[in-house]
């Protein structure tokens, strides 16, 4: 799907928040000029193509208790890596999920799977679980645990 | 403490918010409450930073690009080198992480260019060697994260 002009706008004029108020498209299109409907229909094209993943309230795991966030990181054989990212993906403690590249020979890491805990034991089970449906596809692993939260917005794009 | 509203609100509303023309009196049609009701509910979680914010998740590098940077800064250094990266606009989430990589952030520009560009000027002004680390195949399916308030309550607020 290409982006279009208009689409841009919305999603810089949304990404933050939508308004708590009850015509809250009609806000949006005002800001815009254009009409709700079109604002309404754009977002649905977006969310169809999967521009927007999903639409709803987003929940701060750090201040609902999940303060144990681990980005798990594992070294997974390449020929592999597509099937069981598939399967990490889609455990339901496993917030992101994404193959990046590996930094030899310093990092050797090729998957990233965000786990949330409300204790360190909770995590480690959860790092566990992982560890098991990977098996000897992973040849070692890392837990980076966050020990601070320095900035965090909600924003996907840039100016 | 939350309220039964607020517990449904955020487990079961992290996906599919009406795209309609009233939306808050749509979700509170279903629950059975009033609009205003629903309304003052999510001004309260988003007031208490419970919720970030209603609004939609962007895919990553549909639009604009954007990549995982980590970063080995030295004890003595990481407060002045982080606050410098959280200082660029570009730069959304900045974590302190447990490892020798110990600075990990997301750039978010407009395109590659403007990314490279931002990266190079970080390392310039930090005379550290940046890890860039893009997105090359995502796995997550993303229907929003289940809090199972079943379990014990732990108060997020303290």
């Amino acid at each position: 799907m290409q982006i279009t002009a208009l689409d841009r706008k919305i999603i810089e004029a949304t990404q933050a928040g939508l308004p708590l108020t009850p015509h809250l498209y009609r806000s949006v299109a005002e800001q815009l000029g254009v009409s709700a409907e079109l604002v309404i229909q754009r977002m649905a094209a977006m969310l169809e193509a999967g521009v927007i993943r999903r639409i709803g309230a987003v929940p701060n795991h750090y201040r609902l208790g999940y303060r144990c966030n681990g980005m798990t990181v594992w070294d997974v054989d390449d020929g592999r890596i597509d099937e069981m990212g598939e399967r990490i993906g889609q455990l339901p403690f496993v917030s992101h999920c994404y193959q990046r590249p590996r930094h030899l020979p310093d990092w050797p890491y090729n998957l990233f799977a965000m786990v949330h805990g409300r204790s360190e034991a909770e995590a480690a089970a959860q790092v566990q679980r992982i560890a098991e449906v990977l098996g000897a596809c992973s040849r070692g692993h890392e837990v980076l645990y966050s020990s601070r939260i320095l900035k965090k917005t909600g924003l996907r794009i840039g100016g | 403490m939350l309220s039964e509203l607020q517990k449904r609100l955020l487990n079961d509303y992290q996906r599919d918010f009406p795209l309609s023309s009233q939306p808050y009196r749509d979700i509170a049609g279903e629950l059975g409450v009033s609009e205003a009701e629903v309304l003052a509910a999510l001004q309260e979680l988003t007031g208490q930073g419970l919720v970030s914010r209603v609004g939609p998740v962007i895919a990553p590098n549909r639009v604009g690009s954007s990549a995982l940077v980590a970063m080995q800064v030295s004890p003595e250094r990481l407060q002045e080198v982080a606050e410098l990266i959280s200082s660029f606009p570009e730069v959304n989430h900045n974590y302190e992480r447990e490892h020798h990589y110990n600075l990990w952030f997301v750039l978010i520009a407009s395109d590659h260019r403007h990314l490279q560009a931002v990266l190079a000027d970080i390392e310039k002004q930090t005379g550290l060697k940046a890890m860039l680390l893009p997105m090359l195949a995502d796995y997550g399916i993303d229907l929003g994260f289940d809090l199972d308030f079943d379990l014990e309550w732990h108060d997020g607020s303290a």
